[in-house]
């Protein structure tokens, strides 16, 4: 009788290096994973086509309902705003909307797509460098939250407001610097340079905008904790000075977005999973902060946080199939796939989690995981440890909910569906995939070509 | 194949676990078992075809074609320095 004989797997030569974890981060053990809250992924990509982003209905509302709790216990008046440009999927933002979330936009089309959506004026935040003119009539006319940016914008819209014949409560965006983040002194008004005092000053005594507001948005990814201490510290204690010097009442303070989610930044050693502070850690530090202001609790201040990428990143997964497998000059082994940096443009920031999406076995290999373009930037991981794919394998890249949907692109190929998956199990297309003919309908060629 | 290679790839320690060591530039690697049989094979002077039908004895298959797999590992090993640069298989 035969012997049983083992399968034939690709040869493979892997050389140890000293201090091989310093080159592909920290050893990871790799899971497949093969269902996305309950579904299996080759049955997704089946059904709807490969790349595929899907979203998970139950991550958002979970991360959702995680952060206001934690909220809840630590100040009586909070109010989430849902970032639009984090992910302005309708879908994604009725789910925010449903979880009670305000909107908060950064230019007349998230504004408008806001209002197209039923969300209505009073409960939009309006920020950002740019608003036009119709963008901030608009706004006050519905008691859209505007939060001014510079001094041409608090011109411009003393002028809408007096047109309008109205004195609306506005907010000013302020910026300062704190110990462990790089200040976007480039947003709002500068509060250590005495900008935003002047800034105060004159929209008071223009005497056509009411000054109830202070926003600032310090940064995005921020990992420490503690900035969050420090930033709402100098709201509140702004607030105060307001107060007691201009007697001017603070009716809001908006502390923007800029949580972490468990991503891996490539200059982040250990992964994001292991390093990135919990929703408690940055509310604990904001709560810690806010015992700076004092008074009776009716007359504290709303709270509003406009966290975006935190509630969003892990409840998004692109899927992708392996297309082909070659070997670089240097021996390293290379994989094609046909999703890429035009998808994912969180590639360049982020060492993505990718895991296949079904059972491997075979020796683990430094391996460079490509996109399909025909670009060199293309590249999705330059470096990671990993098992033997074949072609039309499955790979699923977790954690990519914020910020690609929104800044994906049309380039050499089309983008592809977007499907959620529900609470209850079921699953849409919440974004169908581009055709040509959707792309060309923009186009015209003049007749005397 | 000439003396002083088959010397050479003799040379090459390979344990029953992959690890393989070269005693020349001390170097360290890891194959598997795949990779093991043909390095075998190779030590051996055997060549492409006979390495190829060889390994469809061993190991169950549907590639159809074995070739680009074998001389992509030949590639490896060179630039590993296992073998010169001018070897021919
Ligand atoms: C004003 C403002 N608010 C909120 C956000 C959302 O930030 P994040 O996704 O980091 O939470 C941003 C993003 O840059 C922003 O500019």
């Amino acid at each position: 009788m035969d012997q049983p004989k083992t399968s034939y797997e690709k040869p493979v030569l892997v050389k140890y290096q000293n201090g091989s974890s310093d080159k592909f981060g920290r050893l990871q053990a790799i899971t497949p994973m093969t269902h996305i809250d309950g579904w299996p992924v080759q049955d997704l990509i089946e059904k709807y086509g490969s790349p595929l982003f899907v979203f998970s209905e139950r991550t958002m509302v979970h991360k959702c309902r995680e952060l206001k709790e934690l909220l809840a216990l630590r100040y009586p008046k909070f109010q989430l705003a849902w970032s639009f440009k984090t992910n302005y999927l309708n879908a994604i933002c009725r789910v925010f909307d449903r979880e009670g979330s305000w909107a908060e936009v950064v230019s007349e089309f998230e504004f408008e797509k806001a209002l197209r959506l039923g969300i209505p004026s009073s409960r939009i935040i309006l920020n950002g460098p740019y608003k036009t003119e119709s963008a901030l009539e608009r706004a006050l006319k519905g008691g859209t939250r505007i939060h001014i940016d510079h001094f041409d914008e608090l011109s411009l819209l003393e002028k809408v407001a007096d047109r309008l014949g109205m004195r609306p409560e506005v907010g000013i965006r302020v910026n300062f610097s704190l110990s462990s983040v790089p200040n976007w002194d480039r947003f709002g008004f500068n509060l250590e340079n005495g900008q935003a005092s002047s800034a105060v000053k004159r929209l008071t005594t223009g005497k056509r905008l009411t000054l109830s507001g202070l926003h600032c948005h310090i940064g995005t990814f921020v990992l420490d904790p503690q900035a969050y201490r420090e930033a709402t510290a100098k709201m509140a204690l702004f607030a105060k000075q307001l107060c007691d010097e201009m007697g001017l009442s603070i009716k809001w303070i908006d502390l923007g977005g800029g949580f972490a989610s468990t991503n891996t930044l490539h200059s982040q050693y250990l992964p994001g999973n292991q390093v990135t502070p919990s929703f408690s850690q940055y509310v604990e530090a904001i709560a810690e902060g806010l015992e700076n202001l004092n008074g009776p609790t009716s007359e504290l201040p709303l709270l509003f946080l406009e966290t975006g990428r935190a509630l969003i990143d892990e409840a998004g997964y692109l899927l992708a199939t392996v297309q082909a497998n070659k070997r670089l000059s240097d021996g390293r082994r290379a994989v094609v796939v046909d999703t890429g940096i035009h998808h994912l443009i969180t590639s360049l920031w982020y060492r993505h989690e990718i895991v296949p999406a079904q059972e491997f076995n075979g020796t683990f290999e430094p391996t460079a995981i490509f996109g399909p373009l025909c670009m060199n930037l293309d590249v999705i991981r330059a470096n990671i440890l990993y098992p033997p794919l074949k072609v039309g394998d499955r790979l699923v890249i977790k954690t990519v909910g914020a910020y690609n949907v929104t800044q994906w692109m049309q380039f050499i190929t089309l983008r592809p569906n977007v499907v959620m998956i529900s609470r209850n199990g079921q699953c849409d297309i919440i974004r169908h995939k581009e055709t040509l003919d959707h792309l060309v309908a923009l186009e015209e060629v003049p007749p005397w070509i | 194949m000439d003396t002083a290679l088959l010397n050479r790839l003799k040379d090459i320690a390979i344990s029953d676990s992959g690890f393989i060591f070269d005693p020349y530039s001390g170097a360290t690697f890891n194959t598997n078992e795949t990779g093991r049989f043909i390095l075998q094979l190779l030590k051996e002077g055997n060549g492409i075809d006979a390495i190829q039908s060889e390994i469809r004895k061993h190991f169950k298959t549907s590639e159809e074609d074995l070739r680009s797999d074998i001389y992509e590992f030949i590639n490896l090993l060179m630039e590993a320095q296992l073998l010169p640069k001018s070897f021919q298989c």
